[in-house]
């Protein structure tokens, strides 16, 4: 064979080779689109939030710092936010279910970004930071603390930074030193026993508490990391290289996570989250409580005397859009659960709403199989993945991490 | 060159030019047709002329946004007193809208606003406006593309 012919030879099989599609391809323009979009260079600046006037009153933040950390805040002294929410484990705890007082049924979220939600918890059953962050310290399981000693301890250790910030305190004089209306019978029939004004008086303290925790949570952010270092050298039409690159391995992840795998499709834009509500048939936890999801939690969020229609939202009625037109009664709301954010996913096992899966290569085969829901119906169709597929979308999880 | 060689050459060669082939077979046949964008259309039964607007500006994905429905009878007189149900979501997902969008303000000249409509993703949503009105009831579907 002369040389010219090996040169025939050669071209003709990296022809076939491009044809045939093996080998890294670049990504497409509508891909490069897609993965500008999952920059945290995409995020738009933080809202405000017009249901909470101190949201950014840098001493209602500052005071909501104090509290989130306090163990006082709780009936047995010894939980705080900061307890299930670790400060230096990305507000997380790494436990299936977070244990406060008590076990819950659920698995403590991260907080990064949190205040860019419409709806909070697993199944959305708040519809303001604010007025979440007062759902745990009367929880049995978390804080089990009771409205009126809340109040009483808010005078007694932080009642100039309180009137400071807020209004002056109501009169607690006299008032039990437990009441609410989730505590024991005893302290539910005190609740019952307080006149209208001096609950009202208490319910002011209450929701300025948890406005003042808001204030502080809203600076908790996301970190860029590797993969928007990769996207907007990408964005930029320059090669990604050093702490900007991924491997051939992460890239063929990314390219599966926003095309076969369809894992875009609900873990989109810069958080990697729709800020929605699936059934995703993940399994119950044997031997908890009988957990519905978001169906089971859409009267409450209604009916929740802190929710933005509520009287205790600052602004007007404008800003409760969320509340008005959420979905009621939709089928589609039978077992489903908040698509979380996927930042920093890698570095925060076990996974789901009750911590269901250890790894992530489970949740990754969760979703290949796509198992039927064992109420509703499941939005996920069985995929074929083989084991490099499954490999590579789990490499390219891991980047947004560091 | 031996015969083994120009044979090898020559395979390849076919191999390359039939992949060729089917390539220009791929990419000059007619994409399949896109949904119908329309933003104004008669309704189903042919009783209204329905438009549809967003309020301010282009919707984008996740924000909760209005929008204005102008009905007019088909002979273009505007159509008051009209009530709506308000549907649709994503064909290709099977899935519902993510809010509950209501009519909730009748701005006059058959125009209402349409609150509460959001697009959690992007890709292909369907609304579908059930109108009910002095005239009776119909409806009509509009396609928007994220």
């Amino acid at each position: 064979m002369n040389r010219t012919s090996l040169r025939r030879l050669a071209m003709a099989v990296s022809l076939t080779a491009l044809l045939g599609g093996c080998g890294q391809p670049e990504f497409t323009d509508v891909e490069k689109r897609t993965i500008a979009l999952m920059s945290l260079s995409a995020l738009a600046p933080l809202p405000p939030d017009p249901t909470n006037r101190f949201a950014d009153d840098p001493g209602a933040a500052a005071l909501g710092a104090t509290l989130f950390f306090d163990t006082g805040m709780s009936r047995d002294g010894n939980v705080a936010c900061g307890t299930c929410h670790k400060i230096d484990r990305q507000f997380q705890d790494d436990l299936p279910r977070g244990i406060g007082v008590a076990e819950t049924n659920r698995r403590t979220m991260p907080l990064a970004g949190v205040a860019r939600d419409p709806f909070f918890f697993w199944d959305g059953r708040r519809d303001s930071l604010w007025s979440q962050a007062l759902v745990p310290l009367e929880n049995p399981l978390e804080h089990a603390g009771t409205r009126t000693s809340y109040a009483h301890y808010i005078k007694r250790r932080f009642g100039e930074r309180y009137e400071r910030i807020f209004r002056p305190l109501p009169d607690l004089t006299g008032l039990p030193a437990n009441a609410g209306p989730f505590g024991a019978p005893s302290e539910r029939a005190a609740w019952a026993a307080m006149t209208e004004k001096q609950r009202d008086g208490v319910d002011l303290v209450f929701a300025d508490i948890g406005k003042a925790m808001a204030a502080f949570e809203r600076s908790l952010v996301h970190m860029p990391t590797r993969f928007d270092r990769f996207a907007d050298a990408l964005a930029r039409g320059t090669a990604p290289a050093g702490d900007a690159a991924l491997s051939e391995e992460e890239e063929a992840g990314l390219r599966l996570f926003i095309g076969k795998a369809s894992c875009s499709t609900c873990h989109t834009g810069p958080r990697f989250t729709d800020n929605h509500f699936h059934n995703t048939g993940v399994p119950p936890v044997v031997g908890l409580p009988v957990d519905r999801g978001r169906i089971a939690v859409v009267d409450e969020v209604r009916a929740d005397p802190f929710n933005c229609l509520g009287k205790f939202r600052d602004g007007d009625e404008e800003a409760c859009g969320e509340l008005r037109f959420m979905q009621k009664s939709s089928p589609e709301l039978i077992r489903a659960y908040k698509t979380p954010s996927l930042r920093g996913v890698a570095g925060r096992a076990p996974y789901m709403h009750a911590g269901q899966f250890a790894t992530l290569e489970q949740v990754v085969d969760h979703y290949a199989k796509a198992a039927a829901s064992i109420e509703g119906e499941t939005e996920i169709h069985p995929l074929q993945l083989s084991d490099r597929e499954r490999a590579a979308l789990v490499a390219f999880l891991k980047t947004l991490s560091d | 060159m031996g015969s083994t060689g120009r044979m090898v050459v020559g395979a390849f060669g076919l191999v390359a030019l039939a992949i060729g082939f089917l390539a220009v077979v791929f990419l000059t046949a007619p994409a399949a047709p896109g949904p119908d964008l329309a933003r104004a259309k008669t309704s189903l039964k042919g009783l209204y002329s329905i438009a549809i607007a967003p309020e301010s500006g282009e919707p984008k994905q996740g924000d909760l946004h209005s929008w204005v429905v102008t009905v007019t009878t088909r002979q273009g007189a505007p159509v008051d007193n009209a009530s709506f149900t308000i549907g649709g979501g994503m064909p290709e997902h099977a899935h519902g809208l993510p809010t509950s969008p209501e009519a909730t303000s009748y701005l006059g000249d058959g125009r209402y606003r349409i609150e509460g409509m959001k697009f959690s993703m992007t890709g292909w949503w369907q609304l579908k406006f059930g109108i009910t009105a002095p005239a009776g009831a119909d409806e009509a579907t509009f396609n928007l593309v994220l």
